[in-house]
């Protein structure tokens, strides 16, 4: 199955769970689509039949909220059955609206607060450096997200200890929760603050297939150094009215919106 | 204390190569032998707790054993919710060793006072909360919490402590030590208290009074049943801790004895609801609060004249 065909299918499931349960953040979950799905089909050595194989390439979600997304791309990839997608944020159900440690197999780490994905995604590369191991540990922030402290603290600690398992990548999508990310607490340039930081920086196109493996194929970006991708994206792609609309972190979809976007999707 | 906990977490990472320790940048002149015997198990983390206890966390995700080491305000508000997300709610084996009890850093000032910080993480789910007064309690804690697996915070005061127990003293997480026998009431006590608790029950045996002397270094999880044992019977029961009046032993003890029924009297002796403005030590701030050992004696007997 080609990488647009697997794309779209998760952004359906990911419209029908945001639908079904008339929560919010899609299109947080959709700037992050093309980006998951190449690495969860191209790059992580993973193994859903066997989850939590110790050698495993490790996936942080730290940008929690963006939980949907990711329970869209473990079901499609064959870690559990389509069907618990429905139970996303109902009642009795298997998927809260943050992405949760175990909740089904294949999340890694319970985040929801911003900026603690990256502290802990350097305790485990930590941990595979001093084991021994060759795995590697993706952490994907969100933009608004580098505004905590606690991510340029474990900025400096990564380039310290030259993690170059540790890979971290940014869904730039510009928006914040209230508005333009350059408006209300300017990131650029973003590029030269994480090289100042110790990390060998890329950009790609975060919705461009052979950029984004391209860049993530050849893992470190340099040697001795930690990787960050800058993925320059845009808030609620693949459905033209929410694209690079901020009411789309918060609006739910009515049912002449999900029947109009899945057959347009179709 | 410090000495007792790198002593006792030396002898555990020569046996165990899951067990870490990161500081804060703090242990100059106690930490430098840990480091030397095993340096890819030593991480000074820097003056950045928030990411020391997500990396903590990290660890702990990959099946490592770390102990996190600052003063007391650093290592549990400063990352209070690093504690709370990554290390509580994933229940993680992280083990938090805070420094500086109550007024142990009395000079410096309130930023780095610890009177809140039992309170604040007695309420956070899976956390285990040890205070001890020794360094035998010090140590036989840190040993038997090497043997949980989950998120456990231990309050360790300054230095200097004596030794109040026996050596071989079975200190169990969860269970009161009753050190002294007594009929006229009871105290309760856990870290510098320990000391002084012990004082104050010789001076009120001089005195003609003959109180109990239970130590509780554990504030949560607290044995119930092993409690009541404990203090069957009782009609009089103070606690006395260094911690604010407000969520630490006192709050602990009386929330079991309302649940109970216990019908005798009870009293919190602590520090008050407020930040002290004064200057000088951990004596001298005890004083400055009404916790003088002559002002204890005299409140003790004050409410002993009411039960009799």
């Amino acid at each position: 199955m080609g990488y647009t065909k697997i794309s779209k299918d998760i952004r359906k499931k990911i419209l029908k769970m945001m639908y079904e349960s008339q929560t919010a953040h899609l299109g947080s979950c959709l700037s992050c689509v093309e980006l998951l799905t190449i690495l969860y089909f191209k790059i992580l050595k993973i193994n859903p039949k066997h989850p939590l194989s110790e050698n495993r390439d490790r996936f942080i979600l730290s940008k929690g909220h963006g939980a949907a997304a990711l329970y869209a791309t473990l079901s499609q990839r064959g870690f559990f059955p389509e069907k618990i997608l429905d139970t996303y944020c109902q009642d009795g159900g298997k998927l809260p609206g943050h992405s949760t440690i175990n909740c089904v197999p294949g999340v890694e780490v319970s985040t929801g607060s911003l900026g603690h994905g990256l502290p802990m995604g350097v305790g485990m590369a930590v941990a595979a450096k001093n084991d021994g191991k060759d795995y590697r540990i993706f952490v994907l922030m969100s933009d608004g997200e580098c505004e905590e402290g606690s991510v340029w603290e474990a900025a400096m600690f990564a380039a310290h200890h030259k993690l170059d398992n540790l890979i971290g990548i940014i869904d730039y999508n510009k928006l914040q929760a209230f508005g333009r990310t350059n408006e209300i607490m300017a990131l650029e340039p973003l590029k030269e603050k994480w090289s100042a930081f110790g990390w060998q920086v890329k950009e790609v196109n975060g919705h461009n297939f052979s950029e984004i493996e391209k860049s993530l194929s050849k893992i470190p970006f340099r040697k001795g150094k930690p990787s960050l991708l800058i993925a320059h994206t845009i808030k609620g792609k693949g459905v033209s009215f929410m694209e690079d609309k901020l009411e789309w972190h918060y609006k739910n979809l009515t049912e002449a919106d999900y029947k109009l976007v899945l057959k347009k999707l179709s | 204390m410090r000495k007792v906990f790198i002593d006792t977490l030396t002898e555990l990472a020569e046996k165990d190569k899951k067990v870490y320790l990161l500081t804060g940048d703090l242990g100059f002149s106690v930490f430098e032998n840990f480091a030397q015997r095993f340096p890819k198990r030593f991480l000074n983390c820097g003056v950045a707790e928030q990411n020391m206890m997500g990396v903590a966390a990290g660890l702990a995700l990959n099946g490592k054993k770390p102990y996190v080491y600052s003063i007391i305000p650093f290592v549990t508000m400063r990352c209070l919710e690093q504690i709370r997300n990554d290390v509580c709610y994933q229940n993680l084996d992280v083990k938090i060793i805070g420094v500086g009890a109550g007024f142990s850093y009395g000079p410096l000032g309130a930023t780095h006072h610890a009177i809140e910080d039992i309170g604040i993480l007695r309420a956070l789910p899976n956390m285990t909360v040890l205070s001890p007064g020794d360094p035998i309690e010090t140590k036989q804690l840190i040993l038997k919490s090497y043997l949980t697996k989950n998120p456990t915070y231990l309050r360790l005061t300054k230095g200097g402590e004596k030794v109040i127990h026996y050596e071989n003293a079975n200190i169990k997480i969860g269970k009161p030590f009753t050190l002294k026998k007594g009929k006229d009431g009871v105290l309760i006590v856990n870290g510098v208290f320990l000391g002084i608790g012990k004082n104050l029950v010789e001076k009120l045996e001089k005195m003609g009074y003959n109180f109990k002397l239970i130590s509780m270094p554990t504030l949560k999880p607290i044995d119930k049943k092993a409690l009541f044992n404990e203090i069957k019977g009782e009609k009089l029961i103070f606690t006395l801790e260094e911690h604010n009046i407000i969520g630490g032993l006192g709050s602990a003890i009386s929330e079991i004895l309302l649940e109970s029924s216990y019908d005798g009297l009870f009293k919190r002796m602590g520090i008050p609801d407020q930040y002290p403005h004064a200057v000088g030590g951990a004596d001298y701030l005890r004083r400055k609060f009404a916790l003088s050992e002559g002002k204890i004696i005299k409140d003790i007997l004050k409410n002993y004249e009411k039960v009799k």
